[in-house]
């Protein structure tokens, strides 16, 4: 269990690796229901001037979550998330997602704290750069009130 | 320094604070589970019922992002840049409370934003919008703001 007085400034969040396949595409494509044929249709997306299907900017989204609500476990709460679709990243690749700790105060009565996020390519080019602000448990704040 | 012509038409400034219809979406256990299936996240918060009854959330909830399953309903106001090709830029989330299977999710969307930049692309409108999800109690549980890059 991740407690606010463990976190430092400074420190990394443990890295998340993905390898998204086209089949996640097509997977994620119906769960979201975002059917843009770039996603899934090469020839479209070559006649969209891509170099072939690319991963959908919003399931990069969703593991720059998961970077995140893995650290802090269940006693934690995102607060806030956002990311930048900088770069396009293609099914096939590693995505691995990272963050540092950039922040931590108390407002009122949550502990929390502030990381910069963001996705690297294989090539570590980071494609996707954000932010995200969590709660978390404190060992001086008797019940959980992240 | 030319000044390019404005591509921020009438339509798009008169759209911007106007709130779309609600959609309202009942969440479903296994609509939760297929969305964590495909972005590929195991949480057992998301899928094991007897699990997640044991932690604070007293059961199952949806991932942070599974909200990008509910569109808003029609638009009141067309807000259509002049310029046809589409990349999404980037979303900015705030979340304030969980969602639980048998939520009852109103989204509602407004136009909040409209900018024109030049960049890489040529001409650009930057059309940022934000969405907004309230639960049957009528608690906001989230906001997004997204950005669709026309170009």
């Amino acid at each position: 269990m991740l407690y606010w007085e463990d976190v430092k400034e400074g420190m990394e969040v443990p890295p998340l690796v993905k390898h998204p396949s086209s089949q996640q595409l097509v997977k994620y494509a119906g769960a979201s229901g975002d059917f843009y044929q770039i996603h899934y249709d090469v020839e479209f997306a070559r006649r969209n001037g891509l170099p072939g299907v690319i991963v959908h900017g919003a399931l990069k989204n969703a593991f720059l979550a998961q970077l995140m609500t893995d650290w802090i476990g269940e006693h934690g709460a995102l607060r806030k998330l956002s990311c930048q679709y900088r770069g396009m990243d293609v099914p096939g690749d590693t995505l691995t997602c990272k963050g540092t700790v950039t922040r931590k105060y108390q407002e009122g009565d949550r502990y929390l704290v502030e990381c910069d996020i963001w996705l690297e390519n294989g090539k570590g080019e980071r494609t996707t750069p954000g932010s995200a602000t969590v709660g978390l448990p404190s060992r001086t704040a008797a019940p959980v009130t992240a | 320094m030319a000044t390019e012509p404005s591509l921020i038409t009438g339509q798009l400034i008169s759209a911007i604070g106007v709130e779309s219809e609600p959609a309202v979406y009942e969440v479903e256990k296994g609509a939760i589970l297929r969305f964590a299936e495909a972005i590929g996240d195991p949480n057992p918060l998301y899928r094991d019922e007897v699990r997640a009854r044991h932690t604070r959330h007293g059961g199952i909830i949806a991932p942070p992002t599974f909200f990008r399953a509910m569109r808003p309903g029609p638009a009141r106001a067309e807000a259509q840049s002049p310029l046809k090709r589409i990349l999404d830029g980037g979303s900015e989330w705030e979340f304030h409370e969980p969602v639980r299977p048998g939520d009852r999710i109103t989204v509602t969307q407004a136009l909040v934003d409209a900018a024109q930049r030049s960049g890489r692309l040529g001409p650009m409108v930057i059309l940022t919008w934000e969405s907004r999800y309230a639960n049957q109690l009528g608690q906001l549980v989230a906001v997004q703001r997204t950005t669709s890059i026309t170009y």
